[in-house]
């Protein structure tokens, strides 16, 4: 039984989750400047990548959260924002900005987008992170968030390669394992996650997993109608490789081309068979080493 | 990263579908034939600015990789401790357990080392947690140090005689275990050149044992009472060979790791050195002292070698994105190749 299915008893909070629509990022890093605050993040290193604006690079012990920037030369004309508003807007008679070939159609627009999507730790439904833990210091919150206790942890740094999106790691210098709490603290006191919070477009939604699920559902839905087909959701599907997570995600290209696996599978799904294997390896030692013992001595 | 650039040498970096309309994508429809091997993989992969997708192993190589050698070695020379003990060969049971006690004594302080809180590493022993081969690999050290050690200790000093039999008895159990489970250690990880050899790494790492604590007792009991460290040896020397190249045919594109780089020089040296091992034991390892000696030497350092390549390939896959998006999506257009073949036919527009 996933954590999806599992009933829920009175008094107990639903699953909150993150949907990261990255079709309406504007890469502000507000959701970087904002974690780091709220959580006492240290400083990452302050230069560019010398690739784009980027200047985080990838999620890490001092990155929970991470804005990719992706320049692609691709005929796509405008990203239209306004899908699926529904608020009026009163026409003032001001000269309106317009994409470039609004006017003159697709050939004269410019053959540039910008992808831009705030990275987070996906709160896996499986999380590889938590099953390998061995001192029970990564442990899964009555919000089915998944956090590291840090005055548990000891640094063995098994988390680290565990995870399939490269999302946890050691901080240097204080030895211990540290990512995204979702902000635990704050869920507490039922406030949204400093991200969630700063994001100037809602790119950062938080809330119960089951609401932003179907939001999304509709959003992606919309962005198809209106013939953007790259649309697609990302951790959405609870039958994945992680079963689903926390974090999901609205992606406009493919997973890889944002530093996310296209497929993420749990490496604990395979442990049943790799115990069994051992096993079977374990007894062949110990056969092996009488059967050098057996026969004539010596 | 999708784009191109003008450089002093031309244009770089052009992928062949840049003038494709972004979105017309759709997942499943390539042309990719179901259960098509991918042996020879895509050039082009998609990629965050060629990043790897995963964070990298913290471990540092010589704490850890050091501690797949030595711990192999203490739970397979805690084997044949036990079998040296039984049949009356008391030289090789000394070596034996001398050699188990010292190798499990540096993989603890091996693994300690490498905790990032040192002073916590008794939050090992805090839970124990089958789904964490380390919690399970912590239990199990906690158990068999102890036992190795007593039995070395018991033959030293002639004390307590029962007691040391039933603890040279146990660690060999106890051995055993811990020689097998540092594969699935390593192996539930996302690391693909680890991950994805999980079938074969167990006998790799017990083959490899045994070569080490086969050597080990050929390099330190006298000819007449190793002829079982001998064999012990020879079989484990073939077994890893022959689970390695199981493992590397078997993997998939990780196993490139295993060819590239230090992990394939180290990979090389680990097979020449077993192979040179092996086959001084079979000739020359009953007749001379020295030859015995030299052999015994070249399986020890060949299963250290290969313990370094199999940790080296590890941190080479995670460190080349490559090696995770690109049987991860092989894997995608197999699943989608299902379904796009009860569809039209695959058109051949690609775009991203």
């Amino acid at each position: 039984m996933t954590l999806d299915e599992q009933p829920r008893t009175g008094g107990e909070p639903s699953r909150k989750g993150f949907f990261t629509d990255t079709s309406v990022c504007i890469g502000c890093k507000a959701c970087e400047v904002a974690c780091k605050e709220w959580n006492a993040v240290p400083e990452d290193g302050l230069d560019f990548t010398a690739m784009s604006y980027d200047n985080s690079g990838g999620l890490g012990a001092d990155t929970w959260r991470h804005v990719a920037f992706i320049e692609q030369r691709q005929p796509l004309g405008g990203q239209e924002t306004g899908v699926g508003r529904t608020t009026t807007t009163v026409d003032l008679g001001m000269p309106l900005p317009r994409p470039p070939g609004a006017d003159t159609g697709p050939e004269e627009r410019g053959e540039f987008r910008w992808l831009m999507s705030s990275d987070v730790c996906k709160h896996c439904t499986s999380a590889a992170c938590l099953d390998v833990c061995p001192t029970g210091a990564l442990f899964r919150t009555e919000f089915d968030t998944v956090v590291v206790q840090q005055d548990i942890c000891n640094g063995c740094g098994y988390c680290v390669p565990a995870c399939p999106y490269g999302v946890i790691d050691k901080r240097e210098g204080d030895g211990r394992a540290w990512k995204c709490t979702m902000c635990y603290d704050r869920l507490g006191a039922g406030m949204e996650p400093a991200c969630a919070k700063a994001c100037p477009t809602d790119s950062i939604q938080y809330g119960d997993l089951d609401e932003l699920r179907q939001r999304a559902d509709a959003r992606v839905e919309r962005l198809q109608e209106a013939g953007i087909t790259s649309a697609r959701l990302y951790g959405r599907d609870p039958h994945d490789g992680v079963d689903g997570t926390g974090a999901f995600f609205l992606l406009l290209d493919e997973p890889e081309v944002y530093g996310l696996p296209p497929d993420p599978v749990v490496t604990t799904r395979d442990l049943a068979s790799m115990w069994r294997h051992a096993g079977v390896a374990a007894a062949a030692l110990l056969a092996g080493v009488a059967l050098a013992f057996a026969g004539r001595r010596r | 990263m999708s784009t191109s650039d003008v450089t002093k040498d031309g244009i770089t970096g052009a992928r062949p579908d840049r003038d494709a309309l972004t979105g017309a994508t759709r997942p499943g429809r390539r042309r990719r034939r179901r259960g098509e091997q991918l042996m020879v993989p895509d050039a082009e992969f998609g990629s965050y600015y060629g990043k790897p997708v995963l964070n990298q192993v913290p471990w540092a190589e010589s704490d850890i990789a050091g501690y797949l050698f030595l711990g192999g070695l203490a739970g397979a020379s805690s084997g044949l401790a036990a079998g040296a003990h039984v049949t009356g060969r008391p030289a090789l049971a000394t070596a034996m357990k001398l050699t188990a006690l010292a190798a499990i004594s540096g993989s603890v302080v091996a693994l300690v080392h490498d905790l990032g809180r040192p002073a916590r590493f008794v939050n090992m022993l805090r839970v124990f947690k089958p789904t964490s081969p380390m919690s399970v690999g912590s239990w199990l050290l906690a158990g068999y140090g102890p036992l190795a050690g007593a039995a070395a200790i018991s033959d030293l000093t002639g004390l307590l005689p029962r007691a040391g039999t039933a603890a040279t008895l146990a660690a060999a159990l106890g051995g055993a275990a811990v020689a097998a489970y540092t594969a699935p250690l390593i192996c539930d990880t996302a690391v693909p050149a680890w991950h994805d050899g999980y079938r074969e790494m167990p006998f790799v790492f017990v083959g490899s044992a045994a070569a080490a604590a086969g050597g080990a007792g050929m390099l330190a009991a006298p000819m007449a009472q190793a002829l079982s460290a001998r064999r012990a040896a020879v079989a484990g020397a073939v077994l890893e060979t022959l689970a390695l190249y199981r493992m590397r045919a078997r993997m998939g594109l990780a196993a490139q790791t295993y060819d590239r780089g230090r992990a394939g020089r180290l990979m090389k040296a680990a097979t020449t050195l077993t192979v040179a091992g092996a086959t001084g034991a079979v000739l020359l390892g009953g007749r001379s002292r020295l030859a015995a000696a030299l052999s015994g030497a070249a399986l020890l350092a060949g299963s250290a070698c290969t313990r370094f390549g199999v940790f080296c390939a590890g941190t080479a896959s995670a460190a080349d994105p490559k090696y995770t998006v690109v049987p991860q999506r092989a894997r995608l257009r197999a699943r989608a190749g299902d379904l796009a073949d009860r569809e039209e036919p695959a058109d051949t527009v690609r775009g991203n």
